[in-house]
């Protein structure tokens, strides 16, 4: 490389980087270019090779092929201390911290300040930890543990973090997948700041609105090849779609033309005493009711109150013109109401169980035989499910934790579909995956509708909202401040009134 | 995906049945007397007991709990039943084992109350309850034995006692073993408490019940613990303070050695049961060749070790998926 060369030389670069594992290659020798003060968008669906190349980035894992340079050198990173050194820090998708300690401990956790060969230099690490969260315009205080703090709190320590490294490269790693839209401004500013201070930023992100808000740059991956890269300025949404895919995906939302049937579903005036307040709404047959706020406006908690995990003082719930007392999930699941909860990670699948086992859980009481479960019916349950999901599998014995994400995704689908709900509740059914997984949870939820289900879809992304949804209920601060029908969908409206504004809330 | 012959599951049963198999060849080309009938009576008996005890921790373990007061409420419902026998020597077997039972009960509800509703962790509620019900024992007994001849009649008669050949203990343990995998493997409850180990906030969103399967848990180890606290007394006829001392590790044992993760979630009564045998013959076999008693420790505790590190590495292999083969390429699971 010529350092006198006109066009700026590369923060951090990789070329030609290929890595294996046993026989599989994530990544074939892929291209990626990190110039100071710009910010460089990484698009590209799971399993592109996104989160490998961070892990080469940061230390984690070795290249097995093609060159690392800093500012222009080649450079080998052994460990994650290695890319430090160099200046290269990450803030990742889930913050990796420490909730029981302070936030200037979290700081300095694996580079802390030393006073002599032993002791730590707590106060000068507390003035620099001070100092950096001054820098970024935040009022958190080093000495907070960090439990206390907010989601986008936690982002901005980490971001203090990677900025104690002195560090000429930040790489986020999906840093806006929690935070709700108020916060995500905040995030911008300060990415804004540290490109003013002439650091490289990688953003990845799965929502087009981050990229095209933030990044000076882009490059694309597909399939762990380097696809190309270019100005965003140059390019449309469609472009970048259609490289990340390697094809156009026309038809982001098939919802299917049904006839809405009889109201299944009719809750009026739904309290409780802190999260919400005077909840009505109504749910028609084959009718997908999409909610919309931002987060923090109560559409979970309302959500697991229905599904009687949350306590409800006053108001009335209909299940097909019955009273429903949502006392307890099973009783919700046997009335015929399942919720698939937003932390599908955490909350859905068990993976030491089989996938059998997995299958039949919501449903055993409906499988047991007197006191013993019934093999036979519990064997074809399980079969016709994977078989209608095509869990791909070598039999029903194999435990879930050996599946790909994309099968354990479609076991824990399919144990829900098992207990033949009349109504599914899906909370941020496609937060986090990429586009051609999204199509598929989009497709599946026409499919239930034209079986005849309802499903209530939370949800805060608008476009699919608004692609997917019948009516729209919009919430905000625990009430709902608008119902909008599907003609009358418009994303500035619905904007509007899930952030208060008056003029936006009255119909 | 190519199965790892570690993991928990048949292969892990097989491997280790193995294991203790060419165990009981090896003592008993060294010491012939190890295989006389004698001999294995007593280990028949004193595996009945361990495996019984064995099975019942493997409850709490499974739901990523443990039950560390299981020896001490044997130690207490020996005593009492004990004492009740001095007093009463003509007391019915079935009266003897009802009681014996009730108070386990109580003991175990008491853990119970602690772990399932109060929300504390089991270790520690059971470190506590250790405690308390073994200093309870020597209150209880003012510290004094109860002797072979103190005992009335039917009390040590009937755990002896023999139906074609074997011990009633036996029986006893062979039928509460069947039932717990019957449970386990072919009843709801069962398998709600490998969902409830397994991952527990899933578990809470299909609706299983916490709270009541906690308290199920810790009322069954008390009601085995009460039944063993009886037998034992019986089997050895002496009733004192530290009775079972210890036991509670060597249960623990077991389960890992037979495969329970300690996580939750995992583990089996075949697997259990073989960690047991494996357990009981070392200690009855290691006497017999002349291998003095803190070696027999150690190499118990060697084994323990071992078994945890071929779990964990079976646990490995089976985390989650990085790479999708098919599409050859590497992918996170989503997140």
């Amino acid at each position: 490389m010529d350092p006198i060369a006109p066009v700026p030389v590369p923060a951090l670069s990789l070329q030609g980087i290929k890595k294996h594992f046993g026989g599989i290659h994530a990544l074939t020798g892929v291209d990626l270019h990190l110039y100071p003060g710009q910010v460089m968008g990484l698009l590209g669906e799971n399993g592109a090779g996104k989160s490998t190349a961070v892990k080469i980035m940061t230390g984690i894992y070795h290249p097995d092929g093609g060159q690392l340079l800093v500012a222009g050198q080649p450079a080998e990173f052994r460990t994650t201390q290695d890319a430090w050194r160099h200046g290269i820090t990450a803030v990742h998708q889930e913050t990796v911290m420490f909730d029981e300690l302070s936030v200037a401990e979290n700081i300095f956790s694996g580079h802390f300040l030393r006073r002599g060969r032993f002791l730590l230099d707590w106060p000068r690490m507390r003035a620099r930890a001070a100092e950096l969260m001054a820098n970024l315009e935040s009022d958190i205080r080093p000495e907070t543990p960090l439990k206390l703090l907010s989601v986008a709190q936690k982002h901005i320590v980490e971001i203090a973090r990677a900025l104690s490294h002195d560090s000429s490269v930040v790489i986020m790693d999906e840093p806006t997948a929690a935070l709700s839209a108020h916060e995500i401004e905040d995030l911008y500013a300060i990415v804004r700041h540290l490109k003013s201070l002439g650091k490289a930023i990688l953003f990845i992100s799965h929502k087009f609105d981050d990229i095209f808000a933030i990044c000076d740059r882009y490059t694309v991956f597909r399939d762990g090849g380097y696809v190309g890269e270019g100005r965003i300025a140059d390019v449309t949404q469609d472009d970048l779609v259609r490289m990340m895919v390697g094809r156009s995906v026309s038809t982001m939302f098939p919802k299917p033309e049904v006839e809405l049937g009889e109201p299944v579903l009719e809750v009026t005036g739904l309290c409780n005493p802190t999260e919400f307040e005077a909840i009505s709404f109504t749910l028609r047959k084959r009718e997908v009711l999409g909610f919309y706020g931002l987060v923090g406006a109560g559409r979970t908690e309302l959500m697991e109150a229905l599904f009687g995990l949350g306590q409800i003082t006053r108001g009335d719930i209909r299940l097909n013109g019955r009273a429903l007392e949502p006392e307890s999930p099973r009783s919700v699941i046997e009335a015929g109401i399942v919720y698939v909860p937003e932390d599908r990670q955490r909350t859905g699948a068990i993976l030491p169980m089989s996938i059998q086992h997995n299958i039949t859980l919501p449903s055993l009481r409906k499988l047991a035989h007197g006191l013993f479960l019934n093999d036979r019916a519990e064997v074809a349950m399980s079969d016709s499910i994977s078989q209608r999901l095509s869990v791909k599998c070598s039999d029903r014995e194999q435990k879930v934790g050996e599946l790909s994400g994309g099968n354990q995704q479609k076991v824990v689908i399919g144990k829900w579909l098992a207990t033949q709900p009349e109504i599914v509740i899906l909370d941020e059914p496609t937060k986090g995956i990429d586009i051609g997984s999204k199509a598929a949870v989009h497709s599946f939820i026409g499919e239930l509708v034209t079986l005849g289900l309802s499903v209530v879809m939370v949800s805060s992304e608008l476009p699919e909202l608004m692609g997917m949804a019948d009516r729209i209920v919009v919430m905000h601060k625990g009430r709902i401040v608008r119902i909008l029908d599907r003609p009358a969908f418009d994303a500035e409206t619905i904007v509007g009134a899930a952030s208060g504004l008056a003029a936006a809330c009255t119909a | 995906m190519s199965k790892s012959p570690l993991k928990t599951g048949p292969n892990r049963d097989v491997i280790l049945g193995l294991i203790v198999a060419a165990l009981l060849v090896l003592i008993a080309i060294r010491a012939p007397v190890f295989m006389s009938s004698g001999s294995l009576d007593t280990l028949v008996t004193d595996g009945a007991l361990l495996g019984m005890m064995a099975v019942a921790q493997m409850l709490p373990i499974l739901t990523g709990g443990i039950d560390l007061s299981m020896p001490a409420n044997m130690a207490f419902t020996g005593m009492a039943t004990a004492l009740l026998s001095k007093a009463h020597p003509a007391m019915p077997v079935l009266a003897t084992v009802a009681i014996a039972l009730a108070i386990g009960l109580v003991l175990g509800a008491f853990n119970g109350c602690f772990i399932a509703y109060l929300g504390i962790p089991p270790i520690v509620v059971t470190l506590g309850t250790m405690s308390i019900y073994r200093g309870a024992v020597f209150m209880l007994s003012r510290g004094a034995w109860v002797n072979a001849q103190d005992f009335g009649k039917p009390y040590l008669a009937f755990p002896m006692g023999r139906l074609l050949g074997l011990t009633h203990i036996f029986w006893i343990a062979a039928l509460l073993i069947a039932a717990a995998y019957v449970f386990l493997n072919h009843m709801q409850k069962g398998r709600e408490l490998y969902a409830l180990g397994g991952n527990p906030p899933a578990a809470k969103y299909v609706g299983i019940n916490n709270t009541h399967n906690k308290m199920l848990i810790y009322l069954l180890t008390g009601l085995a613990s009460g039944l063993c606290g009886y037998l034992w007394v019986a089997r050895y006829a002496i009733a004192y303070t530290e009775i079972a001392l210890g036991f509670e590790l060597q249960t623990v044992a077991a389960c890992v050695i037979g495969g329970v993760s300690i996580a939750g979630g995992r583990g089996s009564v075949p697997g259990t049961l073989l960690g047991a045998a494996f357990l009981v013959i070392i200690f009855n076999a290691l006497p017999i060749i002349n291998v003095s008693p803190f070696w027999q420790m150690a190499i118990s505790g060697t084994v323990v070790l071992a078994a945890v590190i071929i779990n964990s590495r079976g646990e490995r292999s089976q985390g989650k998926v990085i790479l999708e083969p098919e599409r050859g390429t590497s992918a996170k699971v989503a997140s």
